[in-house]
């Protein structure tokens, strides 16, 4: 096991995924001597030089399109997009063209592509650096959309999403970056959780909390701080947001009865809205109270001096707790 | 009148003046046989082509309109929800069709209808798609045709990765060279798509050809509301040569491509090809030009036929004896009635064929819908009512 922070870790899995298979490309801006604003690439250009790690010209359309084109030759190209609020100029190249590629086929074309996108907000940046899209994503069908919490899953998860044969968007918790977690870098990823699966990261009895991304950590303090008044919760990290592991969701919320979901996102016609749909069809009899959700308002991401108040905290999570106690 | 409509006129009658220094858009091209019939030499162009290979050309060019004129019909007796016509533009997609190599790959548009020909898929696969039966049939990897886009431009971009994967596979130079041919129209010129493509391959100097077929018409848009200047003459601003053709002319068409081919194959980049051609009808079998061209344009571009020029130039030198030209149009009605009665027989695909492909294994939601919707479709069975 290493302690590494969750980009050093990303850092890590795209390096064994570069050192696996020589298809497998990286294509961003700024991903080659500069690492990646974020440096999730450093020292990859380097060791495995420009024409794997691929500088590409700015215009986001452009970094999905020929990222399409080089997996119909064979490759697997892993694209950065370099904040979540500039993945809408490629929206057409993704939802148009690479998720629906398989189908449009009848099987005959994979378009084995990863999308990074550094994603959510509480770093104090301006506009369009601070947004959750999972959503247009996970209802894009033909995309599988993941988000790893911790550095052991950003790890493990990154290789998973670039080996798997399926178009992957891949989000990561931009200010979790520089958590640091255990990280068994010396075996592989067989023995890690399939790409499709949730995991229970604390278990509880009395409530389940399903969450994703950025709010894994929010979650797990909350949960601990909702000991001392004696309230038992379980913090479900999704991990995949399309397809959602129903089952796992499904048996911790059997066995708790109530159920919040927290995200960034605005919880208008969030995830939150499908999975309490899908909740409260398959768990109706078991459940002591409605699916409660929090997360951003129903307004664009404001300006970064209010983001305190627009993101849910560990008070906002745990009156939303609180209020599945109230029925 | 009121004062506020007063200014809104103004402002209409300000805003609809023609553009300053509007270039004549016809202008120069490459041609090495006119609309007449007559061959023309072009030191830049000789030709590599025997008279077997014109007449096979001209057959091409025959039978693709045919197969046309069958999905126009086809359409009109609700055989076929749409169909998008390469009336007019035959020669630009045999010509370019006939000079790729079996090791080139393409990207088409949703019209490339004569280019799929030269890559021997069944014209029955194009219907099929425009019928509503499957998004696009054929395997794309055999054929080295990519499935029909039908998003403006998006395939270019496709295109040019593609010419970056062969580049990473040292497909450049030598015996084994490799090429793509990216094809699009005028309206395409102005998405954002094809111009990053243009940076792209003018940058990583991709083994590609930007094949552009100038019809003049964007559905109603006329080419000056897409661009100032003729249209090759962008590609000087990317950094890589652009030349105009005469995009009915399908000698010229299959030059200017076998060069611009070799040219990518051998290392030297991307070339950007504007085939100057008409589009003789309709954008799709929904549009009604009637509403924004006159005939009188149409009159003109007839006399610039692709096919005419091609059967007067063989006639005329010996080339091809009568009996050559009807059995041309034998074999035309011959493949008309062909894919007339394949289309009107071509049966649906089953009900739960839409839950297929979504990704390389079924999802457990995706499978959970699938059973519900079966079992839902069953409850019919069972109680007789289908």
């Amino acid at each position: 096991m290493t302690t590494l922070t969750l980009s050093k870790a990303l850092n890590a899995g795209l390096r064994k995924a570069l050192e696996n298979d020589p298809k497998v490309l990286i294509m961003g801006e700024d991903v080659g001597k500069l690492g990646g604003v974020f440096r999730v690439t450093d020292g990859l250009q380097k060791d495995f030089g420009e024409a794997r790690v691929i500088d590409t010209p700015l215009a986001e359309s452009g970094i999905v399109g020929t990222a399409i084109g080089l997996a119909l030759r064979g490759y697997r190209p892993v694209c950065e997009i370099q904040f979540d609020g500039f993945v809408y100029p490629a929206a057409n190249q993704i939802i148009s063209q690479l998720a629906k590629m398989r189908y449009r086929s009848r099987g005959q074309l994979s378009l084995p592509v990863t999308i990074r996108i550094p994603c959510g907000g509480g770093i104090g940046a301006v506009e369009h650096h601070s947004e959750s899209p999972e959503a247009i994503f996970a209802h894009t069908a033909g995309l599988r959309v993941v988000a790893c919490g911790d550095a052991a899953d950003a790890f493990a998860m990154i290789q998973q999403s670039i080996s798997s044969d399926d178009p992957v968007i891949f989000f990561e918790p931009k200010r979790r970056y520089w958590d640091k977690g255990e990280v068994d870098t010396a075996n592989g990823v067989a023995a890690a959780l399939p790409l499709d699966r949730a995991k229970v990261a604390l278990e509880g009895t009395d409530v389940t909390l399903l969450t994703y991304g950025p709010l894994v950590r929010t979650c797990l303090e909350s949960a601990l701080a909702a000991r001392g008044d004696g309230r038992s919760i379980e913090v479900v990290d999704l991990r995949s947001l399309s397809p959602l592991d129903m089952d796992a969701i499904c048996a911790s919320v059997r066995k708790t009865g109530r159920c919040v979901v927290a995200h960034e996102a605005p919880v208008y016609a969030g995830l939150g809205a499908e999975i309490a749909a899908r909740v409260t069809e398959q768990c109706f009899y078991q459940l002591e109270a409605p699916v409660l959700r929090v997360g951003g308002f129903a307004t664009p991401y404001p300006p970064s001096r209010l983001e305190d108040y627009y993101l849910p905290d560990l008070d906002r999570i745990l009156d939303a707790v609180d209020r599945t106690f109230g029925y | 009148m009121t004062v506020e409509s007063g200014a809104a006129t103004t402002a209409a009658l300000t805003l609809n003046q023609p553009a300053p220094d509007m270039p004549d858009q016809a202008g120069e091209f490459v041609q090495l046989l006119t609309p007449e019939g007559e061959r023309i030499d072009h030191p830049d162009y000789p030709l590599d082509l025997s008279a077997a290979d014109i007449r096979g050309m001209y057959r091409d060019l025959v039978l693709v309109r045919a197969i046309d004129t069958t999905a126009i019909s086809l359409q009109r007796q609700g055989e076929l929800g749409i169909w998008a016509s390469l009336l007019g533009q035959e020669a630009a997609q045999i010509g370019s069709g006939r000079a790729l190599g079996p090791q080139d790959m393409v990207f088409p548009t949703y019209r490339e209808h004569g280019v799929a020909w030269c890559r021997g898929i069944d014209p029955v696969k194009l219907l099929a798609l425009y019928r509503g039966v499957s998004h696009g049939g054929w395997d794309p990897k055999e054929h080295k045709f990519h499935l029909y886009t039908i998003v403006i431009g998006s395939q270019t971009l496709h295109a040019t990765g593609y010419a970056m994967g062969i580049q990473r596979d040292g497909a450049v130079g030598g015996d084994e060279a490799e090429a793509v041919i990216a094809y699009f129209g005028d309206g395409a010129t102005s998405q954002g798509d094809v111009n990053e493509a243009f940076v792209w391959a003018s940058v990583f100097n991709a083994p590609i050809v930007f094949f552009c077929q100038n019809n003049q018409w964007a559905i109603s848009e006329p080419l000056e509301k897409q661009s100032r200047i003729p249209l090759y003459q962008r590609a000087r601003g990317f950094g890589f040569p652009g030349l105009r053709v005469d995009g009915n002319d399908v000698l010229a068409c299959y030059a200017v491509t076998q060069k611009a081919l070799q040219a990518a194959r051998e290392g030297q980049g991307p070339t950007f090809i504007e085939a100057f051609t008409y589009r003789m009808g309709a954008h799709t079998t929904t549009d009604d030009p009637t509403r924004y061209r006159l005939a009188s344009e149409l009159e003109v571009w007839k006399h610039k036929d692709p096919i005419e020029r091609v059967r007067a130039y063989l006639a005329r030198t010996g080339q091809a004896e009568p009996e050559f030209f009807a059995g041309v149009d034998a074999e035309a009605k011959q493949v008309g009635a062909r894919v007339r009665e394949a289309c009107r027989t071509m049966p649906d695909p089953p009900p739960l064929a839409i839950f297929d492909h979504v990704y390389a294994e079924p999802t457990s939601i995706l499978q959970t819908e699938r059973e519900q919707f079966a079992a839902y479709l069953d409850s019919f069975e069972q109680e007789g009512a289908r």
